[in-house]
């Protein structure tokens, strides 16, 4: 329905929230790109002067860029590769009847609404510690030495702390994915002779695929972005720098502006090409 | 998809779902133990702690020495506020996009959901030196602005979708009957999509709790949340698991509670309607 | 106390005319039905007519003035929605007065006018209960209801009857004639069931892809229909068209007889053909006869009771007082 006195109305009641978010855009994105041509260091000297793509080349060219791209390729990937498989078993499992659904489903939910530096501390100290954690006390109960867990296996670490509290967030939608799945397909598919593995891999998995699409995508901008987990376990040390942890570094640490610009602006195009694959899916929904 | 199915494999699904439940569970169950120990007793072997006595002390001392219940109403201050201000935008707004469509209401909508995408690092410093300059640096209002900021993209989208479940029918009967655009959205969108306002309200209010980004960053002494308090910890003095417990179950204890309620609007938020 | 006049009034949606042209008048107190297939326009008509949408040119004029800009809420019309839209987190009560509180009548008078209507409409019990716990019927009186406390200028009906099972439809079309016999006041319905639109109409608007294809009364449509398509569209079961060497007969492209004017003999008779399916209603037999000059059966309406077998062979006769001829074109031969 319009009338052009809706319209008017309608365009007017837009304004703030349009006006607002693309303030948000624009204002900080232009100030970080302009920093990222220039030479900039508070701390040291403040500003001298426009150095073109030289922070640019600077960040890549960098002894921590590398590494850097293959921790947070490791972390995301690893998270992503456990959540995802564990997350079909376990939405497969809730699907099932069995008694207490409510208070398992609250279980297997919580993780997720545990705020990032209580997970972090909890794990780090609680759990991880090789002197007073939990697995440090079990390792010592069957005779081995305790793990260095953080110092040591402290991608693993991460990738396990990680993966615990994102674990509810897959399951949670590939159990609504599959809740969303006529019991009339499967049981078609039982009268037409398929058995369990067949009727998983035939017709669950196919139908899951779309869901599985967009908790990858989802999963993968939200973990690139990842910042309190390893502020409060590692600060970064023993390897655990990813893409956006260094970027942080440069920015606000030592304080090289420039160079941590010019790496903002290029942790923007890649959560951008991630976007826009998952702006396609949601797009094609939005079309009903 | 629940089907009749056979005792023995209700039970075997039963202990199944139990086992790995309580085993992801147990972090969680772990802190609560061990807020009610004392620290000499924390750090000692499992078995050992769990038959150790039993104390409130570490809530008492969390409180005194920290001042816990400032950064918690930081935490609700910022929480609410930043969700409040995001609905008293969103809600017009989405209105807008859901009862008069235009063509180019989709393209809006994907480029609002973007603007979540952005990776907060990348425009850290300038926010950092935004706010230092208009003076919010460390302060409760400028964190509910960048908060509602972070969060309006899903406000709105949230919204929007209650909202078109809404029959247009009975929008256009206010019309008819009388009612300006004023009365239409206060008298009947309103009370109409409550329940869908109340949902996107519970989840905005958890997201914005466990922001760790901005408020970890923009904050120190004054305004500095839950998530900073506990983060203040990664650097201790002396035995510090049993009050870390403690601290960190009184942070999470409330939005456990809300995610419970939530669980269904995280989907609808989260993945922008994509999965159903 | 009002009529309705549409100016060369138009519909665009996009680029698509959904409403070429068209020209309109309503009389004061005439109880008018917008009738058509799906998609002819009826609903955006009436739309238009209540503001809920802009027309794209043309005027509206209501009492003679001009309302085309004018405000739904301004326009003094009130409308009954297909599914009612009642306020579902409102009473019966509060629906009802809603339209007087924007109005910003007194509480006092609220209650008085909710009470009125409820009892012409037997609302009374059930002013404090919430649509959801009304049945269907109960439902549709209480939107009637929400429109006659507003007195308004005309009425607007959007086929209020779609959702009501058969039966109780029936009871309704009697109530609503009841409505519009009491309050003297104009109404406009919109329907797709012809049946709906010949019991209720003073006049009839049957319209097709936007366009009026004729107005009149219901018997005038009926015994003078303007062209094949009206003369198809009204009367149930359909009038028989037909075409070819019978209607060459009759000097025309297409001829069309009704059912209940075609007598039906197994001795002798026009045209000769073989009995198909018969329908046995109880108070009339309709039977659907295979003739040879088309492929079309040729449905016949005969007494109560009448069984002919499937397949026998028998004669029909066209009543040549209604026979009815069209040209190529479609329109009527006078």
């Amino acid at each position: 329905m319009s009338t052009q006195q809706s319209r008017s109305a309608a365009k007017l009641m837009l304004a703030p929230a349009v006006f607002l978010l693309m303030a948000w855009m624009l204002v900080p994105l232009s100030m970080t790109l302009y920093f990222s041509f220039k030479k900039y260091l508070p701390l040291r000297g403040g500003d001298l002067g426009w150095v073109g793509f030289d922070n640019y080349t600077r960040f890549v060219s960098s002894s921590s860029f590398w590494p850097a791209i293959g921790t947070t390729f490791l972390i995301v990937g690893g998270v992503l590769v456990i959540t995802v498989m564990l997350g079909i078993l376990f939405a497969l499992l809730l699907d099932q009847p069995f008694w207490g659904q409510g208070i398992v489903r609250i279980m297997f939910i919580a993780p997720f609404f545990v705020m990032p530096t209580v997970s972090g501390l909890v794990w780090k100290n609680m759990f991880m510690d090789p002197v007073n954690g939990f697995f440090a006390h079990l390792s010592k109960a069957f005779g081995s030495d305790p793990i260095q867990w953080l110092s040591q296996e402290s991608i693993l670490s991460l990738t396990i702390i990680l993966s615990w509290q994102w674990l509810p967030f897959a399951t949670l939608i590939l159990l609504t994915a599959i809740q969303s799945l006529d019991s009339d397909q499967i049981e078609a598919a039982e009268m037409d002779g398929a058995r369990l593995l067949g009727r998983f891999w035939f017709i669950i998995i196919p139908h899951l695929a779309r869901a599985i699409t967009i908790v990858i995508l989802i999963q993968t901008i939200f973990l690139l972005a990842i910042f309190a987990e390893i502020f409060v376990t590692t600060a970064g040390a023993f390897g655990t720098k990813t893409l956006t942890y260094l970027i942080f570094q440069r920015v606000l640490e030592s304080q090289n502006v420039g160079l941590g610009s010019a790496g903002g602006v290029y942790a923007i195009i890649l959560a951008n090409i991630i976007a826009i694959f998952l702006m396609r899916i949601v797009g094609k929904n939005l079309s009903d | 998809m629940a089907r009749a199915i056979s005792k023995k494999n209700k039970i075997i699904n039963s202990l199944i779902a139990w086992t790995i439940g309580l085993i992801i569970f147990f972090p969680i169950l772990w802190i609560i133990i061990l807020s009610f120990k004392t620290e000499g007793d924390a750090i000692r072997s499992p078995i050992a702690v769990i038959f150790s006595n039993w104390t409130f002390e570490n809530y008492f001392v969390v409180q005194d020495r920290s001042d816990y219940f400032k950064h918690f109403y930081n935490s609700v201050f910022i929480a609410f506020g930043s969700t409040f201000l995001g609905i008293l935008i969103a809600v017009p707004a989405s209105w807008s996009m859901a009862f008069v469509p235009s063509k180019r209401t989709r393209g809006i909508l994907l480029w609002m959901l973007s603007t979540k995408m952005l990776p907060a690092v990348g425009v850290l410093y300038p926010i950092y030196i935004l706010f230092i300059a208009l003076g919010i640096l460390d302060s409760r209002v400028g964190l509910v602005v960048v908060l509602m900021l972070m969060n309006l993209p899903i406000i709105v989208w949230m919204l929007y979708t209650y909202f078109r479940e809404i029959p247009e029918e009975i929008l256009e009967a206010s019309r008819i009957d009388g009612a300006g655009l004023r009365e239409e959205i206060l008298f009947v969108l309103t009370p109409m999509a409550l329940p869908g306002i109340a949902s996107t309200v519970l989840l905005n209010i958890i997201l914005a709790w466990n922001e760790a980004f901005w408020t970890l960053n923009l904050t120190a002494a004054k305004a500095a949340p839950l998530t900073a308090f506990i983060a203040s910890y990664s650097s201790p003095e002396g035995l510090f698991y049993a009050k870390l417990s403690a601290a960190s179950v009184m942070a999470i204890a409330p939005i456990l509670i809300m995610g419970w309620f939530s669980q269904k609007q995280l989907v609808r938020g989260l993945t922008f309607g994509a999965v159903k | 106390m009002s009529w309705i006049q549409l100016k060369n009034v138009s519909k665009k949606f996009d680029d698509l005319e959904i409403i070429p042209p068209l020209n309109l008048e309503i009389k004061d107190g005439e109880f008018v039905v917008f009738v058509g297939p799906s998609g002819c326009g009826k609903s955006t008509l009436l739309r238009l007519i209540a503001g809920l949408e802009d027309v794209s040119s043309g005027q509206i004029f209501i009492n003679g003035e001009d309302a085309t800009e004018v405000s739904p809420a301004k326009r003094k019309l009130a409308m009954v929605f297909q599914s009612y839209a009642l306020y579902p987190h409102m009473t019966v009560r509060k629906n009802i007065s809603f339209p007087l509180r924007m109005a910003g009548v007194s509480n006092a008078e609220q209650v008085k006018k909710v009470d009125d209507a409820a009892k012409v409409l037997n609302l009374s019990e059930y002013l404090d209960r919430k649509p959801g716990q009304l049945s269907g019927g109960q439902r549709q009186r209480v939107a009637i209801g929400r429109a006659i406390v507003r007195e308004p200028q005309a009425f607007l009906f959007d086929e209020p009857l779609s959702n009501l099972d058969a039966a109780l439809r029936v009871g309704m079309r009697v109530e609503i004639s009841e409505l519009h016999k009491r309050l003297a006041t104009t109404m406009i319905y919109v329907t797709h069931d012809q049946v709906e639109a010949m019991t209720m109409a003073d006049k009839i608007v049957v319209l097709q892809n936007g366009k009026i294809e004729q107005v009149g009364s219901p018997l005038d449509l009926y015994r003078s229909p303007i062209n094949t398509f009206v003369a198809s569209f009204i009367g149930s079961p359909k009038m028989n068209i037909i075409e070819g060497v019978q209607a060459s007969k009759h000097r025309s492209e297409s001829i069309g007889i009704r059912p209940e004017h075609i007598s039906i003999s197994d001795t002798n008779g026009t045209w000769e053909g073989t009995i198909g399916v018969s329908e046995q209603l109880g108070s009339d037999t309709f039977f659907h006869v295979k003739c040879q000059f088309q492929d079309q059966s040729i449905t016949v309406r005969a007494v109560g009771g009448l069984e002919l077998a499937y397949g026998q062979t028998v004669f029909l006769t066209p009543d040549q007082k209604h026979l009815h001829r069209f040209d190529k074109s479609g329109l009527r031969i006078k």
